[in-house]
C-alpha cells in the first residue's frame, strides 16, 4: 500500500504541474491584465506597476520565476490587495470554509443516505416521493435561492438565527444548510438507486433466509453495499465543499476562501488566480486518493498492490 | 411415514400492472422425514415460487397466497407474523439457492456469514461462532476452514462457494432443506460433488431436503419421489421409480424422452416438446397441456383433467388415465 501511495503523489505531482501550466498560459492568453482597466492611471505608474510585479518580463521567464517561487511554497503578492499576500488569503479564508464546507458534509452524510435507504424501502409508497422532492427540491433550486427562503424563515420571520456574518455558531448554521441542501440531495438519489440495485440481489434474499430481522437484513448487507458508489463520489463532493461556495458565502457575508475565487478571475489578479487554482487541484487530488484508499477499507474485494494499476 | 411438511391446494398470484398472474394453481404434495422429494418442470412452471413461498420469501407485493395450507409440522406457515417466520427461517427450515456467485454478501467474511443465522438462532458469543464456522466448513470439505473464515466470497471459486451455501444452510441443522436447483449454476463434475455431499449430510444430520431442479439427471440420483409440475399445476408426482419407469402423463413422457442420452447416433435429433407453456394471466380452463400434446382428447381444452390415483404412491391429473377414458379412446382423438 505504502508503494502505491508513492506512486500516487508522484503522479500527483505531475498533474499539478500540468494544472499550473495550463492555468497559466490561459489566463495569460485572456488580453488584459490585471492594471489594463483602471484607465485614469498615469502611463509611468502604469509601468512601474507591470516592473514590480514582474509582467515587463517575457512569459517564459515569468513562468520560470512563478514556479521556483512556488517551490518554496510561496504563492506570491495578490495584485489587488495591498495588505494581503496570496498564502494569507488562503490561510484566512479557507479554515472558515472548510469549517462550513465540513459542517455541510456531516449534514449531508448524515441525512442523505438516511433519506435514500428510507425511499428504497418504501418504493413507490409516500416515504419514497417524499423524499424524492425533498431531493429534486435540493438538486434544482440553486443554493441562493435557498440560502434566500433560509434567511426570509429563519432569520428574518422568526429570528431564531443571524441573517449574515460570522463570528458564533449560529451564524453557521443557515450557511451550512444551504450548501448541504445539494450534496444531501445528490447523495439521496445515488443511495436510493443503489439501494433498490442491493435489495434485489440474491445474496439480501439468502440472508432472509437466514431468519435475521429485518433491519439487521437492511443494516448488515444491504446498506453496507449499497453505500459503496457514496464513497466514490465523496472525493469530488469533499473537495467542493472545503474550498467554499462563492455564493453562500457572498449572500451570508462569510469571510471564506469561495469569494477570492471567483472574484480573482474578475480582477484579472494573476497571483490569486493561480493560488486558488492551485489550492483547490491540490485538494481534489488529495481527496481522490483518501477516497481510493478507502475504498481498500469498505470492498474487500479491492486491494491496493503494485502491480494493480 | 410422518410428514414433516404438507401443502394444501396451494394457490399463490402475483399482481401486475397487466393483470393477475396465476402462478401456483392449487398444488397439493407433502415431504416425510428424512425424504428427498424432487420438484421438477421447465421454467416458470412455478417451482420456485413454491419453494419460496415455503420460507415466505416471495416479495408481497406483488405477490399473495390465494388460498390453501403450508403445514410445517402440523402448524399452518401462512398464519405465522413476520417474527415467528423469522425463528423458523434458517433453524427449522433452510434454502441453497440457484447461483452461488450471487448468493453471498461480497462485503462480508465468509465464516460471518454461516454462522448469522446461528447467532440469531441459538446466541453464541464470537469465539463459539467461529469455532463453529470452521466445523460447517470442514464438514463441507473446504480445505484449509481456518484459513477460508476470514476469507470473502471473491476468493472462491463457484463449486467452493455453493458449499458454503450449504454449509450456511446446514449451521443450525434444519428440519427441512429447500434446495431451488443448487446445481444449475455449476460445471458438471462440481454438480456430482454438491449432490454427493448433500446426500451425505442428509444421513448425517437426518433432514428432509425438497430439490428443485429442470435437470432429470440430478433428480434420478437424489431424490425418493418426483413432483412433475406444469403451468402451477402438478401433473404426475410418484416414487422415483414410478415416473422413470412407468409415466402416465404424456407430458412426464415427453419431459423423460427429451433426455438426450449417450447411445443416441449422431444425426438423430434431440427431442424437445414444441411450443410453450400457457401464459398464466389467462390460465386455461381444461388442461394446461392441451396446446402441446399430441394425445389430447377433445375433452381436455374444456374441463380440468382429474387426478388418478394409478397406486398408493402414484398419481397423475390427465384425462388419458381417466378410468372413463378408456371407452372413448381411439374414437375422440384429436386431429393432431
Amino acid at each position: 500500500m505504502a508503494k502505491y501511495i508513492i506512486k500516487r503523489v508522484a503522479i500527483s505531482l505531475v498533474t499539478i504541474w500540468a494544472i499550473i501550466t495550463i492555468t497559466f498560459i490561459l489566463m495569460h492568453s485572456v488580453p488584459g491584465n490585471p492594471f489594463r482597466s483602471e484607465s485614469k492611471m498615469p502611463p509611468g505608474v502604469y509601468e512601474n506597476l507591470l516592473k514590480k510585479y514582474g509582467l515587463d518580463k517575457p512569459l517564459p521567464e515569468q513562468y520560470t520565476i512563478y514556479l521556483k517561487r512556488l517551490l518554496k511554497g510561496d504563492f506570491g503578492e495578490s495584485m489587488k490587495s495591498r495588505v494581503e499576500t496570496v498564502n494569507d488569503m488562503i490561510n484566512r479564508g479557507f479554515p472558515v470554509s472548510a469549517y462550513l464546507g465540513l459542517q455541510a458534509l456531516i449534514i449531508a452524510l448524515c441525512f442523505g443516505p438516511a433519506l435514500g435507504v428510507i425511499a428504497a424501502l418504501n418504493q413507490n409508497k409516500w416515504p419514497d416521493y417524499l423524499s424524492m422532492v425533498i431531493a429534486i427540491l435540493g438538486i434544482s433550486v440553486p443554493s441562493f435561492i435557498m440560502g434566500t427562503i433560509f434567511i426570509q424563515f429563519l432569520a428574518r420571520n422568526i429570528s431564531w438565527l443571524p441573517i449574515a456574518g460570522w463570528g458564533t455558531f449560529a451564524h453557521t448554521i443557515l450557511p451550512s444548510l444551504a450548501l448541504a441542501m445539494m450534496p444531501l440531495a445528490y447523495i439521496a438519489r445515488l443511495m436510493r438507486s443503489s439501494m433498490l440495485e442491493i435489495l434485489g440481489q440474491d445474496y439480501i434474499k439468502t440472508a432472509k433466509s437466514k431468519g435475521i430481522s429485518k433491519s439487521a437484513v437492511v443494516l448488515k448487507h444491504a446498506v453496507r453495499n449499497a453505500i459503496l458508489p457514496i464513497v466514490s463520489v465523496l472525493g469530488t463532493l469533499v473537495s467542493n465543499l472545503l474550498v467554499g461556495s462563492f455564493v453562500v458565502e457572498k449572500i451570508f457575508g462569510i469571510p471564506g476562501l469561495g469569494m477570492s475565487f471567483v472574484s480573482s478571475i474578475s480582477n484579472r489578479d494573476y497571483t490569486l488566480i493561480m493560488g486558488t487554482t492551485i489550492f483547490y487541484a491540490i485538494i481534489l487530488i488529495v481527496m481522490l486518493l483518501l477516497v481510493d484508499i478507502a475504498y481498500v477499507f469498505v470492498d474487500p474485494r479491492i486491494k491496493l498492490t503494485k502491480e494493480g494499476r | 411415514m410422518e410428514n414433516i411438511l404438507e401443502i394444501k391446494d396451494l394457490k399463490i398470484s402475483f399482481k401486475t400492472f397487466f393483470g393477475e398472474v396465476e402462478a401456483v394453481r392449487g398444488i397439493n404434495f407433502d415431504v416425510g422425514k428424512k425424504e428427498t422429494v424432487a420438484i421438477v418442470g421447465e421454467s416458470g412452471c412455478g417451482k420456485s415460487v413454491t419453494a419460496n413461498s415455503i420460507m415466505q420469501l416471495l416479495p408481497m407485493p406483488p405477490a399473495f397466497f390465494k388460498g390453501g395450507e403450508i403445514l410445517f409440522n402440523g402448524e399452518n406457515l401462512l398464519n405465522k407474523t413476520e417474527k415467528e417466520m423469522q425463528k423458523i427461517r434458517g433453524n427449522k427450515i433452510s434454502m441453497v439457492f440457484q447461483d452461488p456467485m450471487t448468493s453471498l454478501n461480497p462485503t462480508m467474511r465468509i465464516g460471518d456469514q454461516i454462522v448469522e443465522g446461528l447467532k440469531k438462532h441459538r446466541k453464541l458469543t464470537a469465539k463459539e461462532a467461529e469455532k463453529k464456522a470452521i466445523e460447517m466448513l470442514e464438514l463441507v470439505s473446504v480445505p484449509q476452514p481456518e484459513k477460508r473464515v476470514k476469507q470473502y466470497p471473491h476468493e472462491f471459486s463457484g463449486g467452493m462457494r455453493q458449499r458454503v451455501m450449504i454449509a450456511l444452510a446446514m449451521v443450525c441443522t434444519p428440519e427441512l432443506l429447500i434446495a431451488d436447483e443448487p446445481t444449475t449454476a455449476l460445471d458438471v463434475t462440481v454438480q456430482a460433488q454438491i449432490l454427493d455431499l448433500m446426500k451425505k449430510l442428509q444421513d448425517k444430520l437426518d433432514m428432509s431436503i425438497i430439490l428443485i431442479t429442470h435437470d432429470l439427471g440430478v433428480v434420478a440420483d437424489m431424490s425418493d419421489r418426483i413432483v412433475v409440475m406444469y403451468a402451477g399445476q402438478i401433473v404426475e408426482s410418484g416414487l422415483t421409480d414410478d415416473i422413470f419407469k412407468n409415466p402416465h402423463h404424456p407430458y412426464t413422457k415427453r419431459l423423460l424422452a427429451s433426455v438426450p442420452s449417450l447411445d443416441m447416433s449422431k444425426d438423430e435429433p434431440l427431442h424437445a416438446i414444441d411450443g410453450t407453456p400457457p401464459d398464466l394471466y389467462i390460465p386455461p380452463k381444461g388442461c394446461a397441456f392441451y396446446d402441446r400434446c399430441d394425445r389430447a382428447l377433445k375433452i381436455c381444452k374444456d374441463y380440468m383433467p382429474e387426478s388418478t390415483q394409478h397406486s398408493d404412491t402414484h398419481c397423475s391429473s390427465c384425462w388419458l388415465n381417466h378410468p372413463m377414458a378408456q371407452k372413448v379412446n381411439g374414437t375422440e382423438r384429436r386431429e393432431a
